[in-house]
């Protein structure tokens, strides 16, 4: 410990490809807000990117120990913020999400920084665990980790964040050794549930009618273009229409004329694709998958098990983002309201993102630290 | 150290290996995805995008211009707004159809016809859900253009036609095409175009209508049109306009000389059979249904007894009366059956078959009661029923419905107008075929004084009357000036015939004696043949018969000149207790009358002009230039060959 990490192990070139799809995210949400009430928006995101940056420095300074160390008081903190958000939380979009913070003056959206302190407490929980094989016992412990926070953020109701929570929990348990029998049970309930969801007279208990209207919405959704399904199919229509070269930075009609639905947030990919063409979804694409596998050798060389836990838990996140994320975009999943990491528009998902790169810097500077 | 954390890196690389396997293919998974939609159906979701930004608006056409022969305007355009309904978003239109239903006035059940009527077409195609907006509708459409986005307005253009009917039945009128419209229109037609549905506005419906254009704008997704950002405009056709024969000036008069009286007026220059007078009363007025007749007012119009949507000049099918003593004698002529010399004793009836037939003169007011010993010169001029039963009788139906058949009756002349009747000569082999019975000889009698089950329409009798008095000649009567391809038909008359008719019917006007010898011109060789007939036809007098208004049908046909005429007039009166020469032959008088009032007033001018021609500053346009009348192949509905030298009966038998 004593020995503090010197710049050269920072990794810079997930630094790089990070810097890089912030930019994308940059471009295109300029692209997308310049001529309509929105104009600033860029700027307002650089500002987020520069603290998130400032912040991801600062927590790859602090050792990763020390926080896994806290991590039943930051559990414990986070459960009772849930709890403050259900109770006074800022109502917005009609859902419970948002608490002011008092001097930032910004909304902060407490469900992100829950899904940071998960990624903690579950590599903690998985560090524990002392046998190469994870026994039903332990998975029901870290089920149950996970199911009291997820209860809570689905209560708000954010779907989408809640769901986040699950493939955190489905990498760890998989590295700490889940029996394949387990995996195959687990596989099995997953479908299930996902099967259900579309299964009108299981969903009508389970989701909200908001919920259930995404879901129809998506497995019909030219049936009323411009009702629920609308979005999905602007985006497939914005996405499609781009072509392989794109229409053009600033000449996506989808895009400017604002066909596509909150085309510099969540459907960021949508305007994207249409502007750029799938050349620059080629780009965008390989840019995340060089930035998830850069997180998974990080993970590979981790000093400890608790360190790869900590970066599988942000590898698991980021992944599972992008992909519900984009399969959105391109329509091939229902609209669940999850942004895409780096690129969409965002204080507080930014700010997360930024936080859980610097759990895996952090693990990094320390890797040959006795 | 915490006590938890041991000095364990035993990593699963393994299953590391594996995460990143997974994380391989989902990228793959997704880019793949993006190659289905960008690259293999990138066409598809390129029209979809095109479809959501440009809306496109339709810039209707304006209908060609109707002339007259000297290029007034008889018909032209006006400007007016109609109300589109955007159905690109149907849950929109559903939700504002109750306000658009209370704000412009249109009931509920007639919406959702129109929307249901159109349900077929692409909902990106906007429809006309008021063809005429007023001045509210207007204030209502741009002070809701926010809350109510799917309605929207568009400049058209509203035909104007001549006011109170004038000319109206000749022009016809446009409106929305029926579905029947739409099938033979071979695609050129959709619901809720508008199209001529009557006369010259249906027969030159597709010179008259032009092609209409398309303004395209692009729309954000709210449906705000985007001002700044141009589209392509696809101009609108003009349709082309027509030049009439009609003259406004002979119109006129017509229509002044008819008055309020039913009936009808057909002018015609048999030289080449332009049509120079035409006109029904009683007549609606277009204007009323320019824009969208009512189903109510629709019925009214079709159920009217007087029935003013009836072009009698060529639907009237109603017995000629003593203007077929024409055909009668011109093939007593031209058969020497009898001959030529034959003369009958009238004294005011005949008896034949132990039944007597009445002469006209027997009935009249005033004078003596019979014609004496008459031959064909004063029988035409006098109009003597019981010469003409004896020459029927003699020449027999074989014979007259011959000669009738190659004059016309029984035949559309085919003229260029929709739904002309054929009229009817009667034959031993119509009765059969009909009615199906013998044919009574004592038929012919009746029949060769006009009577019975001979009719003929207005048309029909001008354009007989003028190509027997230019020696068998029948030009078809046509409505374009200067039109190509004019039907003619030559059923050459020997000349010692043209001339002993034309002989007689010049005298009916200008010997003492003849039946219109009050309509003589100075200077004018009007001749001309008066006809009245005491039924409309059998049916109609069945269900009418206790409107003394229709017992008589009162016939002119004059022409002048004498020979090879240059304007013929049939008049018919649809009047009671008048005949012919009475009620029609002022109108006839009228007519020619103003034609050769304007032919010298014209040829005067020439002359003057040339000899003094008045001193000028600057050049004065007088002549405004008119495009000529499109070449149109005019129709010939019911071609009858004129080398058919068989008697139609023999055709029938």
């Amino acid at each position: 410990m004593k020995n503090a990490p010197g710049t050269r192990d920072y990794d810079w070139w997930l630094l790089a490809i990070l810097t890089t799809i912030c930019a994308l995210g940059v471009i295109e949400i300029y692209s997308a807000t310049h001529g309509s009430s929105l104009a600033g928006m860029h700027w307002k995101q650089v500002r987020w990117l520069a603290v998130g940056f400032l912040l991801m420095f600062a927590l790859s300074r602090l050792d990763y120990h020390l926080i896994l160390d806290q991590a039943p008081v930051l559990y414990l903190l986070s459960i009772a913020a849930l709890i403050a958000v259900l109770s006074v939380g800022h109502t917005r979009f009609g859902a419970k999400r948002w608490i002011n913070l008092p001097g930032i003056g910004e909304l902060l959206q407490v469900s992100e920084l829950v899904k940071l302190v998960i990624i903690i407490v579950l590599a903690r929980f998985f560090a524990e665990v002392r046998s190469d094989e994870l026994d039903l016992r332990d998975l029901i412990k870290a089920g149950l980790i996970v199911g009291v926070p997820l209860i809570l953020i689905l209560k708000q109701p954010d779907l989408g964040t809640a769901l986040v929570l699950m493939p955190m929990l489905a990498v760890g348990a998989f590295l700490a050794g889940l029996k394949w029998q387990h995996t195959a049970v687990f596989s099995l309930v997953g479908i299930f549930l996902i099967g259900a969801v579309f299964y009108p007279p299981v969903s009508r208990r389970i989701l909200k009618p908001y919920q259930r209207e995404r879901i129809t919405s998506f497995l019909h959704p030219e049936e009323d273009a411009k009702g629920s399904g609308y979005q999905l199919l602007q985006s497939k229509i914005a996405v499609g229409s781009g072509g392989f070269w794109g229409k053009g930075f600033g000449n996506g009609t989808q895009n400017q004329l604002g066909y596509i639905p909150v085309r510099y947030s969540d459907f960021i990919m949508s305007a994207w694709a249409e502007e750029q063409g799938f050349k620059g979804v080629l780009l965008a694409l390989g840019l995340y998958m060089a930035l998830l596998l850069r997180l998974v050798q990080n993970a590979q060389r981790a000093k400890d098990r608790a360190g790869m836990f900590l970066v599988m838990g942000v590898a698991a996140a980021l992944g599972f983002h992008v992909l519900v994320n984009v399969a959105m975009v391109i329509g091939a999943m229902p609209v669940t309201g999850i942004p895409l990491p780096l690129m969409s528009y965002g204080g507080s998902a930014t700010l997360f993102v930024f936080l859980a790169i610097g759990l895996v810097m952090n693990v990094r500077l320390r890797r040959f630290v006795n | 150290m915490s006590y938890w954390f041991g000095n364990d890196n035993r990593l699963p690389q393994a299953r590391l290996a594996v995460a990143s396997y997974v994380i391989v293919g989902m990228i793959g998974v997704l880019l793949l995805g993006f190659w289905k939609l960008q690259v293999i159906d990138s066409d598809k979701y390129d029209t979809l995008a095109e479809r959501n930004r440009v809306r496109e608006i339709p810039i209707i056409a304006p209908r060609g211009r109707m002339l007259d022969r000297d290029g007034r305007v008889l018909v032209d355009n006006r400007p007016s707004f109609s109300v589109l309904l955007l159905r690109e978003d149907m849950s929109q239109v559903e939700k504002h159809l109750g306000a658009i239903s209370d704000g412009l006035g249109i009931p509920m059940a007639d919406l959702e016809e129109q929307l249901n009527n159109t349900k077929d077409l692409p909902h990106f195609e906007p429809i006309i859900i008021k063809p005429e907006a007023s001045q509210a509708d207007v204030a209502f459409i741009e002070s809701h253009r926010v809350d109510i986005p799917v309605l929207e307005m568009i400049s058209v253009s509203r035909r104007r036609y001549q006011p109170e009917g004038f000319l109206s039945h000749a022009v016809g009128y446009v409106g929305e095409v029926s579905e029947e419209q739409i099938e033979e229109s071979n695609g050129k037609l959709r619901p809720g175009d508008f199209a001529g549905k009557s006369g010259l506005e249906r027969q030159y419906n597709d010179i008259l209508m032009g092609t209409d254009g398309k303004r395209r704008v692009v729309v954000n997704s709210v449906g705000k049109e985007m001002k700044d950002m141009r589209l392509s405009e696809q101009e609108a056709i003009p349709g082309k306009q027509i030049q009439l024969s009609i003259d406004y000036d002979l119109q006129l008069v017509a229509e002044q000389s008819l008055g309020a009286r039913p009936g009808a007026v057909v002018a015609l220059d048999p030289r080449n059979g332009e049509v120079l007078a035409m006109l029904s009363h009683p007549a609606a007025d277009p204007n009323d249904f320019a824009v969208r007749i009512s189903g109510d007012e629709w019925k009214r119009l079709n159920e009217d007894p007087e029935k003013p949507l009836l072009n009698r000049a060529i639907q009237a099918q109603l017995a000629p009366g003593s203007v077929f003593k024409i055909v009668t004698a011109t093939a007593m002529l031209e058969d020497h059956v009898p001959s030529e010399s034959f003369k009958t004793t009238c004294p005011g009836y005949a008896t034949f078959f132990g039944r007597q037939y009445h002469c006209w003169v027997y009935y009249a007011k005033t004078g003596r009661k019979s014609h004496g010993v008459t031959d064909l010169h004063e029988a035409i001029l006098k109009s003597c029923d019981v010469f003409f039963y004896n020459v029927g009788l003699r020449l027999g139906i074989e014979r007259l419905a011959y000669y009738a058949s190659h004059f016309g009756i029984g035949h559309k002349t085919g003229i260029d107008l929709p739904s002309e009747e054929p009229g009817l000569m009667p034959s031993p082999g119509w009765v059969q075929r009909v009615q199906h019975r013998k044919w009574y000889q004592g038929e012919v009698i009746s029949v060769s004084t006009g009577q019975g089950a001979v009719t003929t329409t207005p048309v029909q009798l001008a354009r007989m009357i003028g190509g027997i008095a230019s020696g068998g000649v029948f030009m078809q009567p046509h409505m374009l000036k200067d039109a190509p391809n004019v039907g003619v038909e030559r059923f050459p008359i020997s000349e010692p015939t043209a001339e002993k008719i034309t002989d007689a019917m010049y005298g009916v006007v200008n010997e003492p004696g003849g039946t219109a010898g009050q309509l003589r011109l100075a200077g004018i060789e009007l001749s001309g043949k008066s006809g009245t007939a005491q039924v409309i036809g059998y049916d109609t007098l069945a269900r009418i018969h206790k409107q003394k208004k229709f017992d008589d049908n009162a016939w002119f046909v004059g022409y002048a000149p004498r020979r090879n005429p240059e304007i013929v007039v049939s008049v018919l009166v649809q009047e009671s207790g008048k005949h012919g020469g009475e009620a029609a032959g002022p109108v006839v008088r009228d007519v020619i009358k103003a034609y050769y009032d304007k032919k010298n007033k014209k040829e005067g001018q020439y002359t003057a002009e040339t000899k003094a021609p008045a001193p000028r500053s600057k050049p004065v346009t007088t002549v405004v230039s008119v495009p000529r009348a499109p070449r149109v192949a005019l129709k010939r509905q019911e071609a009858v060959s004129a080398t058919t030298a068989r008697p139609v009966s023999e055709r029938e038998r």
